[in-house]
């Protein structure tokens, strides 16, 4: 069966002033309808432009210098503009992480729903307002007859969010691009947030990517999981395998450096938690060979001297790490 | 028993929002509503809650950056909202703060080591020569390079940064620090690095912290105590251990249940998180819109903090029930 969503060698390079740099570079990964892939990455490690690639939104310095977006069999690198457009909120649907930046405020929820709507879909005005009504209320917004008269400014953080998905679920899309939706959100709300995305990508059948900065987060909703680092996926497999047994010093680091653990044991305050030493590396100014060599405590001259390719070190689970690859197939 | 340091009592802060031409009625958030709350020598408090809980506004009337509507905060004797200009010098030279964004709380325009250097200035400890020598030991020691001493911030990474705003906060010799959200603005990989230093700073410099943070991952690893907060109250107040094993509040408990941990991965857990946080109640408890165990007698009166075992304080009216 062919998955629903299949990038191969996706490279995405920006010119800047300070010289050209690869923010993704070199991505393959492949989603079926109905599962969520969870990246996970620091800032700058280039998850949310690869999320932009797929929608082909990337910045005007920016452009795709290689790889294939294959989305049902459809190269959408070689659509034209126009049916490009057409797909974008259609098929596939973006959420961000900021709801208020995303929403017009001059314009009420429920109209911008609408307008959403009638842009891919021939339906009246009016029946795209009673549409707005029943998303809202499929998101779980109270009171949704009152409530798509609101102007965003009349909405909390949660309940933007609420608006914003309401508004990607519009048209059934069959891939969902989740970029930080719930970083600006408190705990609670964000618990309800990803349970409502779950629920919709369950009932939907639909496809999800989410894109976060915290394994928590991906660890509950996501079942599969690509670590991003430096413009790199360094490591993917299903989300059991990867927490229960990492292969890539990163993704270890990561796991470890998180102040309660995953063990879910009490830690003791005197205990000195795990770090990474030093930086992400600048991607004007990456080390020779492994990215991430320089932060490495198992790194030897092989990892300074070549890149490692992403390779299945074990069943489903691919890792790009020379000293993973040796130790695991010895 | 460790002494108390800081003593806070019975403490308000009210903001009137709104009401101004063209605009509707005026509404007052208590911010702060009512806080009693000791801060012990040599501990760490851990203050957790959500936005608008009035957990930054509590740090704020302790640093005396905002005046109170009412109550007192008492430290050695005396109640900082008394005290003369010459005294409050004093008291703010052994009260610190580090705050959440180091991108904004550095002047772009000073190098590392002028803001490190600036407060020994202000408060005249000691001459130029010397205050420089101790802004490059303070450099070193929250693991800077001196060599770095002249860049600016933007020469920096966010971390670096941060142990820029920390070491500036050293740099009195504080007993006190209040930390808000220290870590919030950092990626995974530097979030450690700043807490481990934090915490041998600690033990190098004997400080008492007020750790402020919304995440209860960070909060649990920091903290001894933990004060939870929630609409301008302190809903429940234990040790570390006691408030993990054994969460009295309804809020607490909702707190916990919605954490993201990779605990079970890929299982998805039955989440009873439910509402927002609205706003404060005249008559009945603040939580009491979104809490599942609340009787008529939640509608009426407000739960006021009571202890309920060893060192456990919780504010519900159920506590212990269920």
């Amino acid at each position: 069966m062919q998955p629903l969503l299949s990038i191969e060698n996706l490279k995405t390079v920006f010119s800047t002033t300070r010289g050209d740099i690869r923010a993704v570079d070199g991505v393959s990964l492949s989603l079926d309808a109905g599962e969520t892939l969870g990246v996970v990455g620091e800032s700058g490690c280039g998850k949310t432009m690869l999320a932009l690639s797929i929608m082909r939104l990337i910045p005007a310095n920016g452009q795709i210098a290689e790889g294939r977006i294959l989305f049902d069999g459809l190269d959408l690198l070689s659509l034209p503009e126009e049916a490009m457009r057409k797909k974008r909120g259609s098929d596939i649907a973006m959420i961000f992480q900021e709801p208020m930046t995303s929403l017009n405020p001059v314009l009420r929820i429920g109209d911008q729903i609408a307008e959403a709507i009638r842009l891919h879909q021939n339906v009246p005005a009016k029946e795209a307002l009673t549409r707005s009504v029943g998303l809202l209320d499929e998101v779980g917004i109270p009171q949704p007859e009152r409530r798509v008269k609101d102007y965003p400014h009349q909405l909390s953080g949660g309940m933007r969010q609420r608006v914003m998905i309401a508004m990607a679920m519009s048209c059934h899309p069959r891939l969902l691009l989740a970029d930080e939706p719930t970083t600006a959100l408190d705990v609670t709300i964000q618990a309800q947030i990803l349970n409502l995305i779950s629920n919709l990508k369950e009932k939907n059948n639909m496809a999800v990517i989410l894109i976060t900065h915290d394994l928590g987060v991906v660890a509950e909703a996501a079942q599969k999981i690509a670590v991003m680092y430096a413009g790199k996926i360094v490591e993917t497999s299903d989300v059991e395998n990867l927490f229960a047994n990492p292969l890539h010093p990163y993704t270890r680091g990561l796991i470890e450096s998180r102040p309660s653990g995953c063990s879910g044991m009490a830690t003791d305050s005197d205990a000195r938690l795990k770090t990474i030493r030093g930086t992400v590396p600048s991607l004007y100014e990456l080390p020779s060979g492994c990215r991430f060599s320089e932060r490495c405590d198992l790194a030897e001259n092989i990892c300074r001297e070549a890149e490692p390719e992403l390779v299945e070190i074990e069943k489903g689970h691919f890792a790009a790490c020379f000293i993973a690859e040796r130790t695991v197939k010895n | 028993m460790a002494s108390v340091l800081i003593d806070i009592q019975k403490l308000e802060k009210k903001y009137t929002i709104g009401g101004g031409f063209l605009q509707s009625r005026p509404r007052i958030v208590r911010a702060v509503d009512g806080i009693d709350l000791q801060i012990f020598e040599g501990e760490t408090l851990g203050l957790v809650g959500e936005s608008g809980c009035g957990k930054s506004t509590l740090a704020k009337l302790l640093m005396r950056l905002e005046e109170p509507d009412g109550g007192s905060v008492i430290y050695k004797d005396q109640n900082i909202f008394g005290l003369s200009p010459d005294d409050l010098k004093a008291y703010r030279r052994r009260v610190q703060m580090i705050f959440q964004d180091p991108y904004s709380s550095l002047n772009p325009r000073q190098s590392a080591l002028s803001i490190i250097e600036e407060p020994l200035t202000i408060h005249r400890m000691g001459d130029r020569r010397q205050n420089r020598e101790v802004s490059i030991r303070l450099m070193t020691k929250v693991g800077l390079n001196s060599e770095q001493a002249g860049r600016y911030p933007h020469e920096f990474s966010g971390g670096q940064r941060q142990r820029i705003g920390i070491a500036r906060a050293l740099a009195l010799q504080p007993s006190l620090i209040i930390a808000d959200e220290p870590v919030s603005a950092l990626d995974a990989s530097i979030q450690a690095q700043i807490l481990n230093l934090l915490k041998d700073l600690k033990k190098d410099f004997g400080l008492t912290y007020l750790f402020i943070s919304h995440d209860l991952n960070v909060i649990r690893h920091v903290s001894d105590r933990i004060a939870v907060m929630y609409l301008g109250h302190i809903v429940e107040l234990a040790d570390k251990n006691d408030l993990y094993r054994v969460p009295l509040h309804p809020y607490t408990r909702m707190l916990l249940a919605a954490m993201p941990s990779c605990d079970l991965p890929g299982k998805k857990r039955d989440v009873a998180v439910r509402g927002e946080a609205g706003e404060s109640d005249d008559a009945g408890c603040n939580f009491k819109d979104r809490c599942v165990y609340k009787t008529d007698l939640c509608k009426t009166a407000k739960p006021s903090l009571k202890p309920y075992r060893e060192g456990s304080w919780c504010a519900c009216h159920r506590a212990g029930a269920i």
